[in-house]
């Protein structure tokens, strides 16, 4: 039992006339305005140590990504010179040369862009569409929900890297606005189509259960619109898990695009991306360890941002969970 | 601004001489693939300003269907409901869905039995109180906050103005159903349906619930249908009656009435199962048997198989055999009416 309740129950005795109690705690003017659920949930994110660590480090990616040139001391990642090929990182060039004798330092900065314009793309685009089609399926139910959960179950059955592969290997032969010419935007929306599913289906079981619950009868007996009920009382209460799920994804889906490039239908050279990295330094990892290291560091960095920031932000949104 | 001058915005004009609530031959029944559940067979009251009617009943007598059907919150299908309810002389069921959603709030109002799982988790009480006003009203943030303290102190929680920010976990039970009622009773409404609001507190707490409400009704003027399976409370607060029995209203009448002398044999059972001051260190009789199954509602006087003044074949008289002919509710005495074949009998034994 919480101080607050013990009071309350102090109250009550007093009420009763079971007790004679104290003289209630004396009001505090507190801020006038109402708080909303985001400028509370701001409020507890804004002490939590986690937060701050993951963005800080989003940050610093954002900030790489958004100039390169900065970060990499001005040196150009395609100037080349084969005669340093592989060579080990040393207190000029920190991450050493890869294998066609390139700056690796360089290269991994300049590849932040394209793979956290697929991770971020690609996890906005399953969140979306998760979060709706699993909103919609779970509160309507019946008809809506058996034609939504089928289309689910159609993606489902095809395998995230088959589908994908599939819709990029055609792609460049149709005349789709993003899918036709082979760039980050492609990859990332191959990837989204054929990854929303597992959002949908925990959107969906969490709306349908919050939905039989006795406050969303209360807040329909209060007169609350559906749109009112759905987005105010139901989706506060059923994103937490799928916010989860999506950071975690995030780092999924960065290295299924290196999947991709591997198999040779998402990024191709001259691109620059730590998929391509990843993939091309495995040949060499015995020999050169450092090509699969480094980009291995931050893409798992880059991952790790996502998921500190999406714990924090589900701790956040539950009351229950705040100190 | 005090609470009385806000007006029932979004509810409609009300018809001249209709009295408050009309509920006429309500019927609600669950269509499930195993058969239909009748849950409320043919339930006809009104409600007045200002008057208080209890609505009893053990589990499965249909007593928090039909006021989840006035509400209009039952899911339907499965559920279908048939009848009238006449708000201000309205019929709820045949206005349209958005007609019938502006009713609720300023018009009918309705606490529930877990004030925990009735307000929502992740959002402050003066959130939820204040919704109210920003729904119906469009007030600003910083003005439902403001009516959300105000309310929050009239249904006595001690320092409201702090507490306004506290989310639902960190209240009391007692604390939460005062934050319920408080936002019940935001819109200043004509109606509150209270579904067992005592049940899940302890019995300090519970007297102080029903004061609050009485003192409530008394400033405000609503009408009140609490609905309870506990006679101490309908005994305190209410001014009728209404006894159910598997979906039908088996005895209607002022409290004191009923509960001095009951016309039908289900009332007397209840009453003979409570124990009393009086009849300290006696046996307290049960009724016995088990309620019905709703699937399966026995014919004639769905309490004939457990009742003890029934008359079965040949000891019935002609048109009032217990287990064939169902007894409509019809009145025994001044302002009394009953359910029973024999409630002469009852009366007074």
């Amino acid at each position: 039992m919480t101080d607050q309740q013990q009071a309350d129950l102090r109250h009550d005795e007093v009420a009763a006339g079971t007790t004679t109690g104290l003289a209630s705690p004396s009001v505090d003017a507190t801020d006038d305005r109402q708080n909303s659920l985001w400028s509370d949930a701001w409020g507890s994110l804004r002490r939590n140590a986690l937060f701050w660590v993951g963005a800080v480090l989003t940050v610093l990616l954002i900030a790489m990504a958004l100039f390169p040139g900065v970060f990499a001391r001005g040196v150009d990642p395609r100037a080349c010179d084969l005669a340093n090929s592989k060579a080990r990182p040393s207190a000029d060039h920190w991450f050493g040369y890869d294998v066609q004798g390139c700056d690796y330092l360089s290269n991994v900065v300049y590849g932040a862009r394209n793979s956290l314009i697929i991770g971020v793309f690609a996890v906005a685009v399953v969140l979306v569409l998760g979060v709706v089609v699993g909103a919609l399926a779970g509160y309507f139910g019946g008809f809506t929900d058996g034609i939504l959960s089928r289309i689910a179950d159609i993606f489902y059955a095809l395998p995230l890297i088959l589908g994908a592969l599939v819709l990029l290997r055609v792609g460049p032969s149709t005349d789709l606005p993003i899918i036709s010419d082979r760039g980050p935007g492609a990859v990332a929306l191959a990837l989204a189509l054929f990854g929303w599913m597992t959002a949908m289906r925990l959107v969906r079981s969490q709306v349908i259960a919050v939905k039989s619950s006795d406050y969303v009868a209360a807040a329909r007996a209060m007169g609350a619109s559906n749109s009112r009920i759905l987005l105010r009382h139901i989706l506060p209460n059923a994103v937490a898990p799928v916010l989860v799920y999506t950071t975690i994804t995030i780092g999924v889906l960065i290295a299924a695009e290196a999947t991709l490039t591997y198999l040779g239908v998402g990024l191709q050279r001259p691109a620059i991306s730590w998929g391509l990295q990843i993939a091309a330094g495995q040949d060499s990892i015995r020999s050169a360890p450092h090509l699969v290291l480094f980009p291995s560091i931050v893409l798992t960095l880059t991952v790790m941002a996502f998921i500190m920031m999406g714990d924090a932000l589900r701790d956040a949104l539950d009351p229950r969970q705040r100190a | 601004m005090t609470l009385s001058d806000i007006d029932s915005t979004g509810a409609a004009p009300a018809v001249p001489g209709a009295s408050l609530l009309e509920v006429d031959d309500l019927h609600v029944e669950f269509r499930q693939r195993s058969g239909v559940v009748n849950a409320v067979n043919g339930v006809t009251y009104t409600l007045a300003e200002g008057q208080t009617l209890a609505i009893l009943g053990e589990s499965g007598s249909g007593k928090s269907v039909s006021a989840q059907a006035i509400m209009g919150i039952l899911d339907t299908p499965p559920a279908v409901v048939r009848g009238a309810i006449r708000f201000q002389g309205r019929d709820m069921l045949t206005m349209s869905a958005e007609e019938q959603r502006k009713i609720r709030g300023p018009g009918i109002s309705m606490i529930f039995q877990d004030a925990l799982s009735s307000l929502n988790p992740v959002y402050s009480v003066g959130w939820q109180i204040g919704e109210m006003f920003r729904v119906h009203q469009g007030a600003s943030r910083k003005e439902a906050k403001q009516r959300a303290i105000e309310l929050m102190d009239r249904v006595r929680i001690p320092a409201a103005a702090k507490r306004v920010n506290d989310y639902p976990h960190q209240f009391s039970g007692g604390m939460r159903q005062r934050v319920m009622i408080a936002m019940a009773i935001a819109l200043d409404p004509r109606i509150l349906i209270a579904d067992e609001p005592t049940t899940a507190l302890d019995v300090t707490v519970q007297a102080q619930v029903m004061d609050l409400l009485k003192d409530l009704q008394q400033e405000t003027g609503m009408g009140l249908i609490l609905i309870t399976h506990d006679l101490g409370v309908v005994n305190e607060v209410a001014d009728d009656v209404a006894v159910m029995y598997a979906g039908r209203i088996v005895e209607r009448g002022t409290v004191d009435d009923v509960f001095t002398d009951a016309a039908h044999p289900y009332t007397e059972g209840l009453m003979k199962s409570v124990p009393q001051v009086e009849a300290k260190g006696g046996r307290l009789q049960p009724i016995v048997g088990q309620p019905p199954n709703l699937a399966a509602i026995p014919s004639g006087c769905p309490f004939h198989p457990r009742c003890a003044h029934r008359r079965l074949g040949a000891a019935a008289a002609p048109g009032r055999e217990c287990a064939t002919d169902v007894p409509p509710l019809r009145l025994v005495t001044t302002g009394r009416e009953a359910a029973c074949h024999y409630s002469e009998e009852v009366l007074g034994a």
